[in-house]
């Protein structure tokens, strides 16, 4: 199973990866938009992404929620009814939404982000 | 049974009586602006306006629902008459998917058993398909003279009346056919939504509406019922075989709200709480509200055996761990999309063990807790299996679980009591606890035969005919016959809370907890202990609850979902955050910006327009409020002896009577006296504070109030006034 796995102890919370993220997916930078969140703790920085558990997948009232061949989960746009019971039931928060969108969006372990990194925080790797 | 015919063979059997293309448009800030009109009788199909004042003073929903079929009925009008209306509006909040609780359908119409209007409301999705496919409401008029089927296509812009002989009448069956048919394919099921009754509806007064959703995980047809007050009865009555509506592509915006972000934000708040706390509060994603059975028992509320008891040995049989072996869970269980609060359950491959389908294997919905008591422990049966058989066949032949078991119990009692026997019964052996009678009498009402087609006429006709043809004492068939307005109660025990009392009898349809559910405010944490207390909250509540039936909302995300820090709040029984995110959802869906006063200011002028209704019919007034005894406190020797600890520290410590001496009865007429007295009391407080006049007619100052003074309106209530 792919999935970005994070180091926050070598997180210095530069942002890259939030711009990276929705430039690639939402084509325009703008950290509301990124699947990945980089927040400012009281010591250092909190990396919040999807870990690909899947609990999402049950909670869906239209099985627009899947788990590829890869292990990554994805959300079907077309089935989806953006009702966002995903967001309120992902147990460590990491779907995300905005309002410019009617369905959720979530981290598909694409690994874009961890190619720019600069510390070597965050990394793709196989479970 | 019918025979098995193909999809195809049904389809091509299928005679087109009348059509009409339209626009299909879009909502805008939930409203389509439009409502969908046909009378049967006439094969009309037509649009109308939704005007201005239909959105200010009724809203949607059940305000349109009874603002439709005042304009539709007259005072004459019966439920059988050809102008007597079925209309089924959701509201404008009706339809978002991101807020739990969010898809609700009301229906109203003249109820075969009471005569007046009724309201049910009901999950599934008809309601919002409905709105999509360009309708705020579907008013149908008129009788069909065969059988037939009404498709709203929403994809298409196409409305059509069917002919349609050969399909099933019951609703397990004919709701699969028909999803089947409408859907191109498997995956167009889900956008398929059926309303249905089926053969008991036809041969009783307790008939109900069953809604379709389609369960994309079990591949299986879902049902939720529009059950009080016998609104399939009507249905059949109009030979209306089904209604179908089609509508593709529901997306988080269909409803075109003002402010999708606003919702978005309340609604994933919602869900996060669910999450969080649901497992701690009231488990509904795991037991629906079958996990009140246990509590209602543990407060003596429980109803056994006709209301006569409030607790039983046997209760645990069925509580919420009993039922849990039965369900099926998935993590996806509502009824609309987005209703994380999921309360709607399954027992999947249940074999039947009586009836026409006999050893099939069925998908059960249910049961939900009302049905549990009222098809259980109300006739003394303490057997889930025989609750899901009796749950099974009541939803397929279209007949109201509550009205039900509240007509066995009162027929179990009136077998006791010597009323009944069997040869009254052809052969019914209608002691408490007998389920087998129960269920054949389930079935003859299926069948419309025998003593189940009589019984299927509802307590208060049973009342009649146990008088006239049997000669059976009166005062006893009012006393323990528990119906109000001529619907039966549902199941909570009121005879030890007053303010519950009130909340049942003084209701605009009939005693159907969703007006108010007072009984553990006033019982069990006395938290409105003067009459003025208990009349404030016959005021709040009722109109409050109407607030849900308004906009298309379920009730039970309000309140059986709290807060973590609920508690700490002022009224916290109100769940003010809650009460916060409607008139906050309200506002971002239609745009006009309201504060907390209006769950009170939007809803009265509705309420208040009901009892209107009911008295434009020849009822409404205090007579029509009165309560059988047995809800306000012991009707027997009996029941006052199950409780005499209780009643005797009342005779004393209330009313001042040393109970030593005295025989039973003795007591119990001076414990009925006072019951009378002081729900007598109650009524003059609540119509005071509700601004009606002492013979319940809403007062024009109250009229005026909320802006429905209008000509008719008037015109009714001034002869009493």
């Amino acid at each position: 199973m792919k999935v970005l796995k994070a180091k926050a102890e070598l997180c210095d919370g530069c942002g890259r990866c939030e711009l990276v993220c929705s430039q690639v997916w939402f084509k325009e930078e703008d950290r509301s938009k990124s699947a990945i969140k980089i927040e400012e703790n009281s010591a250092d920085y909190d990396i919040n992404v999807c870990s690909q558990c899947g609990d999402c997948i049950e909670v869906c009232p239209t099985v627009a929620i899947y788990r590829n061949k890869a292990g990554v989960v994805l959300i079907d746009k077309e089935k989806c009814v953006g009702c966002f019971s995903c967001i309120g039931f992902c147990p460590t928060l990491s779907m995300r939404w905005h309002k410019d969108y009617l369905e959720p969006f979530k981290c598909i372990a694409c690994g874009r982000c961890a190619k720019e990194c600069p510390t070597g925080a965050l990394n793709l790797e196989n479970n | 049974m019918a025979a098995d015919y193909s999809i195809e063979a049904l389809k091509s059997a299928h005679k087109l009586i009348s059509d009409m293309e339209y626009e299909v448009g879009h909502v805008n800030r939930g409203y389509t602006d439009r409502t969908l009109y046909i009378n049967l009788t006439e094969s009309k199909i037509a649009g109308k306006p939704v005007t201005d004042l239909m959105k200010d003073k009724f809203i949607g929903g059940r305000g349109f629902g009874l603002y439709l079929l005042w304009n539709g009925v007259n005072e004459n009008t019966k439920w059988n008459d050809p102008e007597n209306e079925i209309i089924i509006s959701t509201g404008p909040i009706g339809g978002i998917t991101q807020y739990p609780g969010s898809g609700k359908s009301l229906v109203v119409s003249l109820s075969p058993l009471t005569g007046i209007p009724i309201d049910s409301n009901v999950g599934g999705y008809f309601g919002p398909y409905l709105k999509f496919a360009g309708w705020d409401a579907l008013e149908i008029q008129g009788k069909a003279q065969n059988d037939v089927i009404i498709y709203i296509d929403g994809d298409k812009g196409r409305v059509t009346i069917e002919e349609a002989p050969l399909e099933e009448i019951d609703t397990h069956l004919l709701a699969e056919q028909l999803t089947a048919m409408y859907a191109d394919n498997e995956e167009d099921k889900r956008n398929v939504s059926v309303v249905s009754a089926g053969s008991g509806a036809e041969h009783t007064h307790i008939g109900l509406l069953n809604f379709s959703f389609y369960d994309v995980r079990r591949k299986e047809v879902r049902i939720k019922q529009a059950g009080r007050g016998g609104i399939g009865t009507v249905f059949r009555d109009k030979k209306i075989k089904a209604l179908v509506v089609k509508y593709s592509g529901v997306k988080g915006d269909t409803n075109k709200p003002a402010d999708r972000a606003k919702i978005a934000e309340l609604g994933i708040k919602l869900h996060k709480e669910i999450h969080d706390l649901d497992d701690q509060q009231n488990r509904m994603r795991k037991t629906g509200t079958a996990y009140l059975t246990g509590i209602m028992n543990d407060y003596d509320l429980l109803p056994v055996n006709n209301f006569k008891f409030g607790a039983h040995p046997d209760a645990h049989k069925l509580s919420a761990k009993e039922f849990s072996k039965w369900f099926a869970l998935s993590k996806s269980d509502g009824c609309w999309y987005g209703c994380t609060l999921a309360c709607a359950k399954v027992v999947e491959g249940f074999e039947l063990l009586s009836g026409p389908y006999k050893g099939q294997k069925v998908l059960v919905d249910g049961p939900e807790y009302e049905t549990v008591a009222a098809l259980g422990s109300n006739c003394g049966i303490f057997d889930s299996q025989y609750v899901l058989e009796a749950n099974f066949y009541c939803d397929t032949y279209g007949l109201d679980t509550i009205s039900f078991g509240n007509i066995v119990a009162f027929c179990m009692e009136c077998f006791e009591a010597g009323i009944l026997d069997s040869k009254k019964t052809g052969g019914l052996d209608l002691h408490f606890g007998n389920k087998e009678a129960a269920l054949e009498l389930l079935h003859q009402m299926g069948r419309g035969e025998g003593f189940g087609k009589v019984a299927g006429l509802g307590v208060r006709k049973l009342k009649k005919i146990f008088e006239e043809e049997y000669g059976a004492d009166p005062g006893f068939l009012n006393d323990i016959g528990m119906e109000n307005k001529g619907l039966e109660y549902s199941m909570y025990m009121p005879k030890e809370s007053l303010a519950q009392q009130g909340g049942y009898a003084l209701t605009n349809k009939g005693p159907q907890h969703d007006e108010a559910w007072l009984i553990f405010m006033d019982m069990v944490n006395n938290q409105i202990p003067t009459f003025e207390d208990k009349a404030e909250a016959l005021f709040y509540f009722p109109i409050f609850r109407t607030w849900f039936g308004l906009m298309g909302l379920c009730k039970l995300p309000w309140n059986d979902i709290v807060p973590a820090d609920n508690a700490t709040k002022p009224e916290a029984h109100k769940i003010p955050e809650h009460q916060q995110n409607y008139v906050e959802l309200f506002s971002a869906v239609t745009g006009r910006q309201v504060g907390i006063e209006a769950l009170v200011d939007l809803s009265a002028p509705v309420y208040h327009f009901q009892r209107v209704f009911n008295i434009r019919m020849g009822q409404g007034g205090r007579q029509s409020d009165a309560a059988p005894m047995r809800s306000l406190g012991p009707a027997t020797v009996e029941e006052y002896l199950s409780r005499e600890e209780r009643y005797d520290k009342q005779l004393k410590e209330i009313l001042g009577i040393n109970p030593e001496g005295k025989t039973a009865a003795e007591k119990l007429q001076l414990i009925r006296k006072y019951r009378q007295d002081q729900y007598n009391t109650l009524c003059d407080n609540v119509y005071r504070r509700r601004g009606w006049t002492e013979n319940a007619v809403p007062k024009l100052e109250t009229l005026e109030k909320y802006g429905i003074d209008f000509p008719e309106v008037v015109e009714v209530v001034k002869k009493y006034l």
